[in-house]
């Protein structure tokens, strides 16, 4: 629980407390609040993290053989990578709730209401789902935790390199770019637009492709990992 | 209909190196057979092969009838299995492991936790099904690996070296559990590295060294290769002669050494009694006398040129090899 409500909560909070000043800067989005602005940012932050958490369980269950319990069982061996990805969704589906929560404790508008409420714990448990699948397919690749905890910091840079924290329009060349076309924004656009105004459809579908690629994509990844790993012994 | 039935099995793993080199072999239903060899020989290997978990890069293999490679799923239905370092969850409880093994295999809820009860009971951890894993000792992980192995009542259950760090007692109770199993039916193919638990256990043994299996029989018959049993009779100063002749004609007489009369005896134990009867009656004074079995560490001398316990150096390319 602590890398997916702990630390994007405290991060939240610095945030929310240190920089809510920028609400004004020319260029950023109308909003209602800096919280407002920074929900979705925390609920991607903590579904990135919720899919690093359950990469490195499985590195831990492949490394102390529990898998091979599971892959010596008559069931699918993919219900292996999917049993876990059912827990990140629950631990994603757990997350958006939480922050939905702690924003409208601490004032923030959900200016499409339970209709957006709805929107954003659905995008939120996908994304978590997308994201558990790539922890999945490096774990299996790699068997190791060490390597699935090393890729921790990434999550940072990934985040910080979209519009996560910060409207990609206010940042310098070439992290702007870079966050444009990085699809977690799309993803946190698709969670923010709810949130900060009402549906405009383009950002939601946005983030849905967005979802179902990395989810296709990764998915595919594991699937790979998995046969390369049967494959191979390792 | 084998057990298991393998031809020519080969895994090679990146950098060409061969773990398994060309193994045959056939294992008949309700037979314990033990697969016996020191670290790295290529057991873990054989095994992972024929529970489905690793693909062979050459050879055959069935298990219950049913091909590892083209027919997995069958095979798996088929199969127990507890691997080396019994892989179980800590944080889960002994009853929870066992409902999810059964839950794995398809078992409908209750019949699996009727399941559940009835094996913690029979390997005597009923008192301790609800605590977590992490609190059990070692002999207490493997038993309940064993159990959770025996949850869908398989055809052919698969032993990865089951005894391997535990105590003597715990030792034990996993081999009587074991012929327990075999007295009910089940075909068992474990891997071992310690001789007594292949000598006492197993219907017949394999001995398997760089990937090669290079003897296989009853251990009876394995030992009788190297030699006969052969007693060391040690009498009196000066009555090394006599004796020799009060013994003549019960063995073949060896080499005397260190002052001991050798004599080989071709009925084994039950030729002891006449050779302590004819030193008695001929008015010797026995200062001791032993019995020497031929082992089957002698048979992997014999074969590969190096001992098999106590040694945790890769194994020797064999001398000769069986295919």
């Amino acid at each position: 629980m602590a890398p997916i409500i702990i630390f994007p909560t405290l991060l939240l909070a610095v945030q929310t407390g240190g920089a809510s000043g920028a609400v004004d800067l020319p260029g950023f989005p109308e909003v209602n609040g800096f919280l407002d602005f920074m929900l979705a940012g925390a609920m991607i932050q903590s579904c990135l993290l919720a899919g690093n958490s359950g990469g490195i369980a499985l590195a831990v269950d492949i490394e102390m053989g529990f898998t091979d319990r599971l892959l010596a069982a008559p069931i699918s061996r993919f219900s292996m990578v999917l049993g876990r990805l059912a827990g990140t969704a629950a631990l994603g589906a757990f997350s958006a709730v939480y922050y939905i929560l702690l924003g409208l404790i601490f004032g923030a508008r959900i200016e499409e209401g339970v209709v957006g409420i709805i929107l954003m714990i659905f995008f939120v448990t996908l994304a978590a789902i997308a994201f558990g699948g790539i922890g999945a397919a490096i774990a299996i690749r790699s068997g190791s935790a060490s390597v699935v905890q090393g890729l921790f910091p990434l999550v940072f840079v990934i985040l910080f390199l979209s519009s996560a924290f910060f409207p990609y329009e206010l940042m310098q060349e070439p992290a702007a770019t870079v966050a444009e076309f990085n699809p977690v924004s799309f993803i946190v656009e698709g969670v923010r637009d709810p949130v900060i105004s009402t549906l405009t459809g383009e950002d939601a579908w946005k983030a849905f492709v967005s979802i179902l690629g990395i989810i296709a994509l990764s998915l595919a990844l594991s699937a790979g990992a998995l046969r390369h790993r049967l494959r191979t012994g390792g | 209909m084998a057990a298991i039935e393998v031809r020519g099995l080969e895994r090679e793993f990146g950098g060409g190196v061969k773990a398994v080199r060309g193994v045959d072999l056939d294992v008949a239903e309700g037979e314990i057979y033990a697969f016996l060899g020191p670290n790295g020989a290529g057991k873990t290997t054989t095994v992972r092969m024929l529970t489905t978990l690793l693909r062979p890069t050459g050879g055959t293999a069935k298990v219950a009838g049913h091909d590892v490679v083209t027919q997995a799923g069958e095979v798996r239905k088929s199969i127990g299995v507890a691997l080396q370092e019994a892989a179980l969850d800590p944080l889960m409880t002994g009853r929870e492991l066992i409902r999810l093994q059964a839950t794995l295999h398809g078992l409908p809820r209750a019949e699996g936790e009727e399941r559940a009860e009835a094996l913690l009971d029979r390997v005597g951890l009923d008192h301790a099904a609800d605590r977590r894993v992490g609190t059990y000792s070692g002999g207490m992980k493997r038993r309940l690996d064993l159990a959770s192995a025996l949850v869908h009542q398989p055809r052919v259950l698969f032993l990865d070296e089951p005894t391997t760090g535990l105590d003597p007692v715990s030792r034990k109770a996993i081999w009587e559990e074991v012929q327990a199993l075999n007295d009910d039916g089940a075909t068992i193919f474990l891997t071992t590295q310690y001789l007594e638990e292949a000598d006492q256990l197993a219907d017949r043994v394999g001995i398997i060294a760089g990937g090669l299996l290079v003897a296989e029989d009853t251990p009876t018959a394995l030992k009788a290769e190297v030699g006969r049993s052969h007693v060391e009779i040690a009498v009196c100063d000066g009555e090394l002669k006599r004796a020799e002749e009060a013994v003549a004609g019960l063995g073949k007489p060896l080499p005397s050494r260190d002052g001991l009369l050798l004599l080989e005896l071709e009925g084994g134990a039950s030729g002891v009694a006449p050779v302590v009867r004819a030193l008695d009656e001929a008015g010797l004074a026995v200062e001791g006398l032993d019995l020497v079995e031929p082992t089957l560490d002698d048979v992997f001398v014999a074969r590969t040129g190096q001992h098999l316990e106590g040694d945790d150096e890769p194994a020797p390319e064999p001398v000769t090899a069986e295919s």
